[in-house]
């Protein structure tokens, strides 16, 4: 079975987010990238589910030769080999139709991604690359189990589960709860040196959307503190003051 | 033309998040003068149909089909996508809830559409198209352009006021084509967590964290929530070691969210927590240890123990609820 695993680097979860003075792009000055944490718990459950089943993990990502230290990572924690298309991800359309390109020629059985990355969190890759491809999509799956040539996914929906079958191939976006993320082992990280990594040049693409202005939030204004004792004041500020009760 | 809204249905009855999205899309027709339609997908009575009128649809194509109860990205995909053809609509809203995620891209993808992910406005602009959304889960804000000629926007739950009007919306049948891809995976069951509130949908959200020790102290946190009609939620680490289930985690790992009222009860405030809770509206931060980073970031703050402060609070939110 061929498992394709997308992976895209992000800030550290601990970063604090600042962007350049022009507002126009991230500060990634001193700044640790990682994989993406959804990608991670993606690619744990591709590698176990080829430990069950037999096959290959292949990871993607579309980035500059920045981000060769994170796919080698994942190489490092049980990828078989890797693939970089050498692009700045615009959007996720960008980044869906470039996978997309790659994996139509290699007729990959189960597609995996994160169920969205933690810095534009949009979560349309899973979904985007399901419509390129003609394949089915979960986009937020807590659970994943094959049998045959059919996968039962758990997704998440707003106020409960729901069991979904599916034909492989598929695409399914991960959610917490489907594996719990591997840390590479001293032989994980000494194969991974020699591990296949092939570059590919992207395709031409349309230009749908794209970031112009960043900013952060607003600064909160000072905290009222309110004695302990007198948790009836809470109450009544909240009420008057806040109108949220 | 139109702006065409997705309206969501849960079992045959719509969602709080739909009216949002009609709402808002009711807003944006009136700014570029074009009129509002929405779909519906599924088993709702023409009464309910009817009723989206009150927040500014005019019409109603109504799709029904046995297969399409339960959802599947791909025929909703498809089904949104000839709407839109048939009313040539140029703007799109769907509320970016899970299954609203599950078809935005798709449809996005079928229109060659620019998509906002997770919009949190209204345009700042329509031309070029700019929207603003969180970015950074929440620890930043970007604004997203769209230069395709069909803009597509998924609304985030809870970030526009329902609007309600008089009015009744013309309901028309519509049958699109589907194809046999479109329902290559099929949903075989449902489980709800019971009688809760969706914690992405929630007003108010009750979420405690380490501070409470162990998941047997959870009780109080439950009553605070049912007394005030909230969601419960909870910190990563209490995720983690599993005194709560995972879907009820919110922060930068977990689910982002943005009530109008938000109790932290023994939760410090790490950054990546404070990245999933920033839009809410007023929190409330209740502590032990006045260092803790939440007072930073909340409306109001109690330096206390949560085993006193939390019961009686309850007293309190008994009293006030009984008065008022």
């Amino acid at each position: 079975m061929k498992f394709l695993v997308c992976i895209t680097q992000v800030p550290d979860t601990t970063t604090k987010i600042t962007f350049t003075p022009d507002k126009k792009a991230f500060n990634a000055a001193g700044v640790q990238f990682i994989i993406n944490p959804y990608d991670e718990i993606a690619l744990t459950r591709a590698l176990e589910l080829k430990e069950a089943l037999g096959g290959t993990v292949t990871v993607i990502n579309v980035g500059s030769a920045s981000t060769e230290a994170n796919i080698r990572k994942a190489l490092a924690i049980g990828a078989d080999d890797a693939i970089r298309i050498n692009a700045e991800a615009n959007d996720a359309y960008y980044v869906a139709f470039q996978i997309s390109e790659v994996a139509k020629k290699n007729g990959y059985d189960v597609i995996m991604t994160g169920k969205e990355s933690i810095d534009f969190n949009g979560g349309q890759v899973p979904t985007m690359l399901g419509e390129l491809m003609g394949l089915p999509s979960v986009s937020v799956a807590t659970k994943l189990d094959i049998n045959g040539t059919t996968a039962t996914l758990e997704r998440e929906i707003d106020g409960g589960k729901e069991v979904v079958e599916s034909k492989l191939p598929f695409v399914a976006g991960a959610q917490k709860g489907m594996a719990e993320p591997r840390i590479p082992n001293m032989r994980g990280i000494m194969t991974a040196r020699t591990k296949p990594l092939t570059v590919v040049e992207p395709v031409a693409c349309d230009m749908l959307s794209g970031s112009a202005i960043f900013d952060l939030p607003a600064a909160k204004g000072d905290c009222k503190m309110i004695n302990p004792n007198n948790v009836a004041e809470l109450v009544n500020l909240l009420h008057t003051e806040a109108k949220a009760i | 033309m139109s702006v065409l809204i997705f309206a969501e249905n849960w079992d045959g009855k719509f969602k709080k998040s739909t009216y949002e999205a009609i709402s808002y899309a009711t807003e944006l027709a009136r700014q570029t003068k074009e009129s509002v339609t929405a779909v519906v997908i599924g088993n709702v009575s023409d009464e309910d149909m009817k009723s989206l009128g009150k927040y500014g649809a005019q019409k109603v194509l109504s799709v029904k089909n046995d297969k399409l109860n339960t959802l599947s990205p791909s025929a909703y995909a498809s089904a949104i996508t000839q709407a839109v053809q048939k009313e040539n609509a140029k703007i799109v809203v769907i509320s970016y809830t899970y299954s609203g995620k599950s078809v935005a891209g798709r449809v996005a993808v079928k229109l060659k559409a620019g998509l906002i992910a997770g919009a949190t406005a209204l345009p700042s602009s329509t031309s070029p198209f700019t929207i603003r959304k969180k970015c950074f889960s929440g620890k930043g804000l970007t604004d997203v352009v769209v230069s395709s000629d069909v803009k597509i926007v998924g609304l985030t739950p809870n970030s526009y006021k329902v609007n309600t009007e008089d009015g009744s919306a013309a309901v028309e049948s519509f049958s699109p084509t589907f194809n046999d891809t479109d329902f290559a995976s099929t949903s075989k069951e449902t489980k709800k967590t019971s009688g809760k509130i969706a914690l992405t949908e929630a007003e108010i959200v009750v979420s405690a964290g380490r501070g409470l020790k162990g998941p047997e102290n959870w009780g109080m946190v439950e009553q605070l929530a049912e007394l005030l009609g909230a969601a419960t939620a909870c910190s990563k680490p209490v995720a983690d070691v599993g005194w709560r289930p995972h879907h009820e985690h919110v922060g930068q790992t977990g689910i982002t969210i943005g009530p109008n009222l938000y109790f932290a009860i023994g939760i410090s405030g790490a950054i990546q927590h404070l990245a999933g809770v920033s839009s809410s509206k007023v929190i409330v931060a209740i502590n032990n240890d006045k260092e803790a980073p939440f007072f930073k970031a909340a409306t109001y703050g109690i330096c206390g123990d949560a085993f006193e402060v939390v019961p009686k609070l309850i007293e309190e939110v008994k009293k006030f609820k009984s008065a008022h």
